[in-house]
């Protein structure tokens, strides 16, 4: 299976949408726009868009509490996303989630989540009823280098195995959980205990699109005969801190700075299709534009919302009650 | 009407749900038994016998024995839910929620409110509580009032069979997630059940006697104590209202807080430990909301502040019985009365 | 001497009765008590109903005391002269027990019949029969949201000498719970099938409230199947009908609101037990019962007025025809038995709700029996 050249303008398309999102919510967030805490997956978009290329509405994510890339990477509306981070009534949860908690089930994204290891046992369910239902979809946890030594985790490795889910454990490594490096608390290695649970497990260069979506098809490929888990560990950095407002003292001086400067996955795409003479600079310089004015619009319709009233506060907790 | 025991009560409702919709599955520790061992199949239906014969029934595909590893399976339910299938997850024993709360009450909880009720979870969390077993700490606790704190869960505690068909049944069809609580001191008790399915609504109290005198509010097999306390204080003269609150989550406020008024006089009954419990819930809302109709304190009877003990002389002296409730109900009975 | 003693047991009132309880004494010890006078109040599972004394004499002692729960035919009270003493009494009730008791755990007290199912006309219909005897058998059929055990202070007394079948309507009772229209026409062809299931050509119909007009539906739509008709509070005589008993049955599911509701069907609110209370309630709880229910209404009784009307055909009845009806219903006002046809044999009871086959059990029974010899 090849890209297409309209798969490669929507890689493309849907990684700036999440470094333009991204990137506006750290300005509005440090105006003092945005409320409560953000976690920005500026930087690693090339795991989302090289997973999510591969799934359509039948398929699951379940994202962490850096999810606004996934989000967006699984087709849930930019516009909806931001009035929901500003907290305003018209948000894709009603204001009632946030950043943290962006959720849209129809499109497949079963929520950002605030615990840290959440997301890997609802996706064993998530693949669990596509299996019992005969959906033929797959179901993707998304889980940061912290994530991944939680027990939850290990435990659906485990429960993924033995049922032989279509599920897939997508690790995005960027090196850090909070301000503790992956380095040290992670013991043994991602793609080691994938072996150790007896399913397949690669490392893959998170910098490189191409690279993430290639391991990818072959995950989904697998899910989707019905031949089990499989697990990669994505290494990617994250550019701006754990959350916003984090200074960043534990990393290297340099650090971002190098990493952007050498190998920013917008970047390598775009010299990759130039060279391969698959994408015009036009084409990309448009896409870059477009996507600009499309965050900028959700910013200011975020700004004009309005805010969810008293009548609804206690509405949705329940079905029925 | 055939009399069954709580345990074929529950048997019945789960079989009946599975026949009426193919998206109900079951899953859990030993649900079946047996997977992947060389003897039986379907070995053991649950620790006590209670999913027996429903995987031979529904096949391996809908009731699914799990690897002991809570925050996967319940974790998996919660998935499943949110996602099209109507999951059952049996947890053990209730005191095991220390290693799956996080599922329960951080996510199936909160996904219809934190994603702008865009979320169904129909999830049901069967689960054994209770003293009574010589279990010891950590396979006797109640704790269905720490799941009754949590805006988004339901929580269901039935007092008998039929309670436990239409309640389970109820609970399965539900499209928010309920914590299914099961005494298990109880599953050999009989009472008369339907052969045909049917559902008792959550939030709807049941007055399992009427009486004058004292107004004796209860949960789960505390109101079988309640009742057997009540027929002995009727030969003292002292009638009793019996409340079996069926739910936890929601809370039958106004069913508590008429029978509460009409004796002006009442004794709550919980098998859980004194603080943050029902019984201190209860006792709370009628001092908050009839506290002109009380013509006495009310009066908890609960087991005290301390784990469930092991041995049999100490666990006899743990839990709430029908002497403690006699006696509390003679106390408010007699007050202010000189 | 001891001939001269008497005991008063507890009664067995209809087929599922097993216990009772003594709710109070109308008597006291010392009084000359009349055979059918009234004793004491008894309350069943069924129904709470006064008990008329079988015998008569000098009431010596009252052993059992009011809150009581029996089983039936344990010992109540002595009837004795006063010429037998004390200790003597005191002999018979330890005798009385004793052999009660070995009655008892020997197992001698008969079981209640158990009820059956047929498949009828594509449905599972239960029915209880019991006794057997000569010519057509009687069938009982109950009103909205009742079912056979309606019939429980009745079936009995017919049957000591005839074959009676009691059954459940479709939507009720343990019968198939699925209703097309829940029309008139759809329960008495429902009925029809089940007598053609048990291969009954023609039975003696008895039929009350909504099942009084099934049975009338039933005899005009196929005379010669129906011997005779008794219709006991029939709807279908009149437009009137308490919408506030339908709407209150089909919306109430607390045993506190549903009471009131369910006293408006008899005269003496008492007569209303707990136990009935929770039967309604659990059967209402039974998959596709609000759904039957709320189809029967739309189908018979929409907008809380009886869109059913049968009295002009009843003339074309050629079996004996009865009507009974309580002088206080409030269901069914009683003037909807006014101005029948001759042929019609009226009974109107006293002191009577819309329950009259249970408030009023003997005088229902004696009429049943009466034109069972007459057709």
């Amino acid at each position: 299976m090849q890209l297409s050249r309209e798969d490669l303008l929507e890689a493309y398309r849907r990684m700036r949408l999440i470094r333009e999102f991204e990137d506006r919510v750290h300005e509005e967030f440090s105006a003092g726009n945005i409320p409560g805490f953000v976690h920005l997956y500026a930087g690693e978009e090339a795991s989302a868009v090289g997973v999510c290329l591969h799934l359509d509405d039948r398929d699951r994510i379940a994202s962490t509490h850096r999810g606004h890339g996934h989000c967006i990477a699984k087709g849930c509306d930019p516009r909806a996303m931001m009035l929901e981070i500003f907290g305003k009534r018209e948000g894709l949860c009603g204001g009632k989630g946030g950043s943290m908690h962006i959720a849209d089930l129809e499109k497949g994204m079963m929520g950002a989540n605030g615990i840290v290891g959440g997301g890997p046992p609802l996706v064993c369910g998530a693949a669990l009823a596509a299996k019992t239902l005969g959906t033929g979809g797959v179901a993707v946890a998304f889980v940061g280098d912290g994530g991944s030594n939680q027990g939850t985790t290990l435990e659906s490795y485990n429960l993924a195995k033995v049922w032989n889910l279509p599920a897939i454990f997508v690790i995005e490594d960027n090196g850090y959980a909070e301000t503790t490096a992956s380095s040290w608390s992670v013991g043994g290695s991602q793609t080691g205990r994938a072996a150790g649970f007896g399913m397949p497990g690669v490392e893959v260069d998170g910098f490189d699109f191409f690279a993430v979506w290639e391991a990818a098809r072959e995950a989904v490929e697998r899910a989707r005969a019905g031949d089990g888990p499989s697990l990669l560990h994505v290494r990617l950095s994250r550019y701006y801190g754990h959350f916003e407002g984090d200074a960043c003292t534990y990393r290297a001086a340099d650090e971002v700075e190098r990493i952007k400067a050498e190998k920013d996955p917008l970047m390598l795409f775009r010299r990759r299709v130039r060279e391969a003479g698959l994408l015009e600079d036009s084409d990309l310089d448009a896409i870059d534009r477009e996507a600009r004015e499309r965050i900028a619009r959700t910013v200011d319709d975020a700004k004009g919302a309005a805010y969810p009233t008293e009548a609804d506060l206690l509405t949705d907790v329940y079905a029925s009650y | 009407m055939p009399k069954k025991s709580f345990r074929e009560a529950v048997n019945e409702a789960l079989r009946q749900e599975m026949e009426r919709d193919p998206t109900v599955i079951l899953m859990g520790e030993d649900v079946a038994g047996g997977m992947g061992a060389p003897g039986e199949d379907d070995a053991w239906g649950g620790p006590l016998g209670v999913t027996k014969g429903l995987m031979p029934r529904f096949g391996r595909e809908r009731v699914l024995d799990t690897p002991i590893s809570e925050s996967a399976f319940v974790g998996a339910a919660v998935g499943a839910a949110a996602t099209g299938l109507r999951p059952v997850a049996e947890l053990m024993f209730v005191d095991f929620m220390g290693v799956c709360f996080d599922q329960i009450f951080n996510q199936a909880a909160k996904f219809r409110y934190m994603f702008g009720g865009k979320a169904t979870t129909p999830l049901v969390v069967r689960t054994m509580y209770g003293a009574g077993f010589r279990a010891a700490s950590q396979h006797s606790q109640c704790l269905y009032n720490i799941f009754t704190h949590i805006p988004g869960l339901k929580v269901a505690i039935p007092s008998n069979a039929y309670e436990a068909k239409g309640l389970l049944i109820q609970a399965i069809r539900d499209d928010d997630p309920v914590m299914f609580f099961e005494h298990k001191a109880m599953y050999d008790e009989e009472a008369e059940v339907p052969d045909e399915p049917y559902t008792i609504p959550f939030g709807e109290a049941n007055v399992a006697r009427e009486g004058e005198d004292v107004t004796v509010v209860a949960l789960g097999r505390m109101v079988n104590f309640a009742n057997e306390a009540a027929d002995r204080l009727e030969g003292e003269g002292i009638s009793c209202t019996v409340v079996d609150l069926r739910t936890t989550s929601p809370l039958d406020r106004e069913t508590v807080l008429e029978t509460a008024e009409e004796t002006g006089r009442v004794v709550v009954v919980d098998e859980a430990h004194p603080r943050c419990s029902m019984a201190a819930d209860i006792a709370a809302l009628i001092a908050q909301e009839a506290f002109d109709a009380l013509r006495a304190p009310v009066r908890m009877v609960t087991a005290p502040h301390a784990p469930v003990p092991f041995s049999p002389a100490l666990e006899d002296l743990y839990i709430p019985g029908p002497d403690r409730i006699v006696e509390a109900v003679r106390e408010v009975h007699g007050y202010g009365r000189g | 001497m001891s001939a001269a003693i008497e005991a008063v047991v507890m009664p067995k009132w209809g087929l599922a009765m097993q216990e009772g309880m003594l709710a109070a004494w109308l008597v006291e010890e010392g009084e000359t008590i009349a055979k059918g006078q009234e004793i004491a109040e008894i309350e069943t599972s069924k129904i709470a109903n006064v008990f008329e004394s079988p015998a008569a004499g000098l009431l010596r002692r009252r052993v059992a005391a009011a809150g009581e729960t029996l089983p039936v035919g344990a010992l109540l009270a002595v009837l004795a002269p006063e010429s037998v003493s004390e200790a003597e009494i005191d002999r018979f009730v330890a005798d009385f027990r004793e052999r009660f008791a070995a009655a008892l755990a020997s197992g001698a007290t008969e079981a209640a019949p158990e009820p059956r199912t047929v498949e009828a006309g594509g449905r599972r219909i239960r029915y209880l029969e019991v006794g057997a005897g000569e010519g057509p058998p009687v069938v009982f059929v109950h009103g909205f949201g009742g079912d056979l055990s309606s019939w429980t202070l009745n079936q009995e007394a017919l049957a000591a000498a005839h074959r009676t079948l009691a059954l459940d309507l479709p939507g009720h009772g343990g019968s198939d719970k699925a209703l097309a229209t829940g029309s008139l026409e759809e329960l008495a062809a429902a009925v029809a099938a089940f007598l053609e299931a048990l291969a009954i050509p023609r039975a003696h119909l008895v039929g009350h409230s909504l099942g009084g007009a099934v049975a009338m539906r039933l005899a005009l739509d196929r005379p010669a199947a129906v011997a005779s008709l008794t219709l006991v509070a029939p709807a279908g005589f009149g437009a009137e009908i308490e919408s506030g008993y339908l709407e209150g049955f089909l919306r109430e599911k607390r045993a506190r609101k549903l009471r009131p509701v369910l006293e408006m069907l008899v005269r003496d609110p008492a007569g209303i037990s707990r136990e009935m209370v929770e039967e309604v309630l659990r059967y209402k709880r039974l998959d596709g019962v609000p759904e039957a229910l709320s189809r029967i209404v739309e189908a018979c009784f929409a907008g809380g007025r009886q869109r059913i009307d049968l009295r002009p055909r009843i003339g074309e009845l050629p079996m004996p025809v009865q009507l009974l009806w309580g002088r206080e219903d409030r269901i069914l006002p009683v003037r909807h038995a006014e101005g029948l046809p001759e042929t019609v044999t009226v009974t109107i009871l006293e002191d009577c709700g819309h329950l009259a086959h249970m408030e009023k059990a003997a005088e229902c029974n004696a009429a049943i029996a009466r034109i069972l010899t007459r057709a």
